[in-house]
């Protein structure tokens, strides 16, 4: 039901990882985008560093569609170790590129595809002398031969090439020759271009294309978080590389060559979450990056913070689990973790951004949020957005931002007080004053995981230890205004059902929404981007008769949610559930929801 | 139960410090620890300690991690910011908070439970850090708050009030220092006060990561005939090797004692903490002799005691991450954001 055509299509990449091939995906994929036509990459990578199969997925869509298609209309098939299963998944009337270095009649085996094949080793052999230099520039000569025939101008290859080897202007041009390698060839021996192919568009203009984590970590500088503490964990480990690139660049006092952050490597997760509950005590915007193995870890240590209000931000990027799991692949399976991390009755904020935008506004929204309601709070990506380039509006900040630090105490507002409770809720809003070590002997006060009373005094009488404990859950719920609202897209008609999802699910779930409207089924579609959930959430189930809950794991996590937090009725929630790995793709949703939808007709 | 809060009474004519602060102003809450607990000697030395360091409570941090000797945080300067944290993980706390803030400084108590199981990770690293703290490590050899298991610094044979003796080796809080690369290592004894307060002084005073292991007994359930952390078969073993007094900077050091035995170290704030031997073949600033000679105490059941090791020459965790002198907690967010147009600028990689 999609392309290929004119500016849209799909081309997959299949090669080994280790060789080098990331950078001419991204290359491919960064020209399409210089030629002003939407487009969007995915990673589908291996745990490990060389020699298993890896894939890079990019989707050309005039139409700016972000999420994956499901389709593959061209494979580069550049590992043999999986050229049955590569040839399976293209599509009737799909393209197979091949390296003809040695010949492979299986992949012949297809009447209803072309194949064509390019001797790539062999013409890079020819020409290229060093071992890792053939390889590498192997890989350019798929650019050239791909480029050829989807007609992508090679002027702007040339141009990206000279950007990205600035510095050393001997790879420019053996680099450009290898691309010349494959596109001479193709254009040599068969017909360019092809049927689907690109033509310059004006729609990328003000984007920019850039993973969530590297968003994420701009966010934290941005929100002037000082204090990062992390133990390396796959995907989040790239969210700290970019805050520590960026504070690098930005942080370093320009005279002293001091540095105005600090950033420590711990030795576990155990002792990341420790380290800036620590800093955060004391005053720091602190923050810690991992996935769900790490707040497993973590959550003692968070069920701490949120008794004892200290503000955090913890960075869940989801990979699949459980245990070990598929480390390198996507799934939304922290939803509850997140939501209820700790033992004892714990509740928490979250955050759900939907694409790399959303990860520097939230990232930095999170650091508000943390300290206005002295808590931690968790921004919960995955994957698909924190590792893949997206297209996205440009990141844009407004200068005039002033941090909400929450209520802190100063030497001066402790002098004009008579006694300070720690715990004490003076204002009726839930929300206690803090103090910071150090201030005033008044403002000290004793940090206690044990029960303790609104004077921060250690209790174990029930109604002491009941009234703190209702507080914070008074206060968690009235958090429900300040996370970011849900987003509703209404169909145009009126619609009996809608759908309900969060995150990186968005792309696809909007993509077949509209088509599921031009085929003429009418559904609404409400992403939650917080919790607690806010009003809006439980007023759009009401509104409608049926609720397909779209989401990325086995146990329908945010269904279980809808139904914990809200008091509509279960036979209202039809959970729709996507856990492969891979990241969600629109027709998934669309058959899904056809079916489910034309059931119900004939029933 | 709830806490109970100790009434401040200061005694007519009781001296006061550089601040003008009685010893009672270093208090804190009335003890919850069994009567005649080691831990209490301990609190006391403390309460000394930060007052004849004339320390302004408010401007110190304490830090615990769980178990008997942790709640003593409660215990003592009820006028600093205090925290009892998660089981072991009092270290990492602690970094943190002195990360946000280098100014303050900073206690961090915790036990043999505490630091030698759950906690052995996260007091190694804070060692090989080297944090500019303090950490006592209240050493009884059981555990108290579950009643009487044996801990990890428990020694072979040593006897439990009931059950078997003990079957696996102790950890020595000592000796694991000196192989983590610890810069100010020492062990005292909660019946020692005297020493217990000169230790307490200069291991404040030291730029780095300092850990006293203090032997303090557990009347409950580890002070029993046999068992080797009680106070009599403490006081019937205990040795001393170095004395260590903190001597300030606007003191002159006067050579009180025969030349040789005395060996001044000069500290960051330009005072000094004066070594006197007591063991004249003991060298408390040779890491590979200092190791031999507690090992061979180990092995001699004899408990060797006072500043073991120092070594003033190491960066603190604040130089070797090259942070600014001011706190991170008091840089203004003027100076912490790079700007709308720093941000148009760096995203050009991305276009």
């Amino acid at each position: 039901m999609s392309g290929p055509g004119l500016n849209d299509f799909v081309i997959k990449i299949g090669t080994v990882n280790g060789t080098g091939s990331a950078s001419a995906n991204g290359l491919l994929m960064k020209s399409i985008f210089r030629m002003g036509i939407p487009v969007v990459g995915k990673n589908v990578f291996p745990s490990n560093i060389q020699g298993l199969p890896t894939w890079y997925e990019i989707r050309v869509s005039g139409d700016g569609h972000t999420g994956r298609s499901g389709d593959v209309h061209m494979m580069v098939a550049m590992n043999q170790a999986t050229y049955d299963q590569d040839l399976a998944e293209l599509a009737t009337g799909g393209v197979l590129l091949y390296d003809s270095t040695w010949p492979r009649p299986q992949l012949e085996n297809r009447p209803d595809v072309t194949v064509i094949g390019v001797p790539l080793m062999a013409m890079c052999n020819e020409v290229v002398k060093a071992a890792r230099s053939r390889i590498l520039m192997k890989n350019m000569a798929y650019v050239g031969a791909v480029a050829a025939l989807v007609d992508i101008d090679l002027n702007v290859i040339r141009s990206l090439i000279e950007e990205t080897f600035a510095a050393k202007a001997k790879l420019i041009d053996s680099n450009m020759e290898a691309v010349r390698l494959g596109y001479d060839y193709v254009k040599e021996n068969y017909e360019c271009p092809l049927r689907f192919r690109v033509s310059a568009l004006d729609k990328t203009k003000g984007k920019v294309m850039i993973d969530g984590n590297t968003a994420a970590s701009l966010g934290a500088v941005y929100a002037g978080a000082t204090f990062g503490a992390w133990y390396p964990i796959t995907p989040s480990t790239s969210l700290m590389d970019g805050f520590v690139k960026y504070c690098r660049k930005l942080r370093v006092d320009p005279e002293t060559g001091k540095n105005k952050y600090c950033i420590i490597q711990a030795e576990d997760e155990l002792a990341a979450a420790g380290l800036i509950i620590g800093a955060a005590w004391n005053g720091a915007r602190a923050f810690t990056p991992t996935s769900g193995p790490g707040i497993s870890l973590m959550s003692e240590w968070i069920g701490f913070a949120y008794y004892t209000e200290i503000p955090v931000v913890f960075f869940d990027i989801q990979r699949t689990g459980p245990s070990t799991g598929m480390p390198t692949r996507t799934q939304q399976c922290d939803i509850q973790t997140t939501a209820y991390a700790s033992h004892g009755d714990t509740k928490h904020i979250v955050l759900y951004p939907a694409d790399p935008n959303e990860c520097f506004e939230f990232s930095a929204q999170s650091f508000d949020l943390a300290e206005r309601f002295q808590t931690p709070v968790f921004f919960l990506s995955d994957i698909d957005i924190g590792m893949n380039d997206w297209m996205v509006d440009e990141l844009t900040w407004d200068d005039n931002y002033v941090p909400d630090r929450g209520k802190v105490l100063s030497e001066d507002d402790l002098s004009k007080m008579e006694s300070f409770s720690r715990y004490l809720d003076i204002d009726g809003d839930h929300i206690p004053y803090r103090t910071l070590p150090g201030t005033d002997p008044k403002g000290a006060y004793f940090l206690r995981g044990s029960g303790h009373n609104a004077h921060a005094r250690y209790t174990e009488l029930g109604d002491e230890y009941q009234e703190v404990v209702d507080r914070l859950h008074s206060k968690w719920e009235s958090a429900k205004t300040a996370v970011p609202a849900p987003i509703v897209d209404k169909a145009n008609a009126q619609a009996r059902q809608g759908i309900i999802a969060i995150g990186s699910s968005d792309a696809a779930v909007r993509e077949a929404r509209a088509r599921l409207e031009a085929d003429g089924i009418p559904v609404d579609y409400m992403r939650i981007r917080g919790f607690p959930f806010s009003d809006e959430v439980e007023a759009f189930i009401a509104d409608h008769d049926e609720i397909f809950v779209i989401e990325q794991n086995r146990d329908a996590q945010l269904h279980g949610m809808l139904l914990n937090e809200t008091t509509v009725s279960r036979d209202k929630l039809t959970p729709v559930l996507h856990y492969s790995g891979e990241p969600l793709n629109y027709r998934f949703v669309y058959d899904q929801l056809m079916k489910r939808i034309k059931l119900r007709k004939i029933a | 139960m709830t806490s109970f809060v100790k009434p401040k009474i200061r005694r007519p004519n009781e001296p006061t410090n550089a601040l003008g602060l009685a010893r009672s102003d270093y208090e804190g809450n009335m003890s919850t620890l069994c009567a005649g607990c080691g831990h209490d000697s301990v609190t006391a030395a403390i309460v000394r300690s930060f007052y004849e360091l004339s320390i302004p409570p408010h401007r110190a941090l304490k830090i615990s991690g769980i178990g008997c000797s942790s709640k003593t945080t409660s215990y003592f300067m009820n006028d600093s910011h205090g925290a009892n944290t998660v089981h072991g993980r009092m270290p990492s706390f602690a970094t943190g908070a002195l990360s946000a803030n280098n100014d303050l400084p900073t206690i961090g108590i915790s036990g043999d439970g505490d630091s030698l199981s759950i906690g052995l990770g996260q007091m190694a690293h804070a060692m090989r850090r080297n944090v500019n703290m303090l950490y006592m490590l209240e050493n009884n050899g059981v555990y108290g708050l579950t009643k009487g298991q044996f801990s990890a610094s428990a020694d072979l044979g040593s006897l439990p009030k009931k059950g078997v003796p003990n079957e696996f080796s102790p950890i020595d809080p000592v000796a694991f220092a000196l192989s983590v690369g610890a810069t100010f290592i020492a062990r005292s004894f909660s019946g020692d006060r005297e020493q217990l307060v000169s230790l307490v002084k200069a291991g404040l005073k030291h730029k780095g990561f300092a850990i006293i292991d203090v032997i303090s007994p557990c009347v409950s359930f580890n002070d029993h005939k046999g068992s080797t952390k009680s106070y009599a078969h403490t006081y019937e073993f205990y040795s001393k090797a170095v004395h260590a007094d903190y001597i300030p900077p606007s003191q002159e050091i006067v050579a009180a004692y025969d030349e040789g035995e005395l060996m001044p170290v000069e500290l960051h704030d330009g005072g000094f903490i004066q070594l006197r031997k007591i063991d004249a073949d003991y060298d408390p600033t040779d890491r590979g002799a200092a190791f031999n000679r507690v090992v061979a105490s180990d092995n001699a059941n004899e408990i060797l005691t006072g500043l073991l090791y120092i070594d003033e020459s190491q960066p603190d965790l604040h130089e070797t991450q090259n942070m600014e002198a001011r706190p991170l907690n008091e840089i203004p967010y003027a100076e912490l954001n790079p700007g709308a147009d720093q941000l148009a600028a760096l995203q050009a990689e991305f276009r």
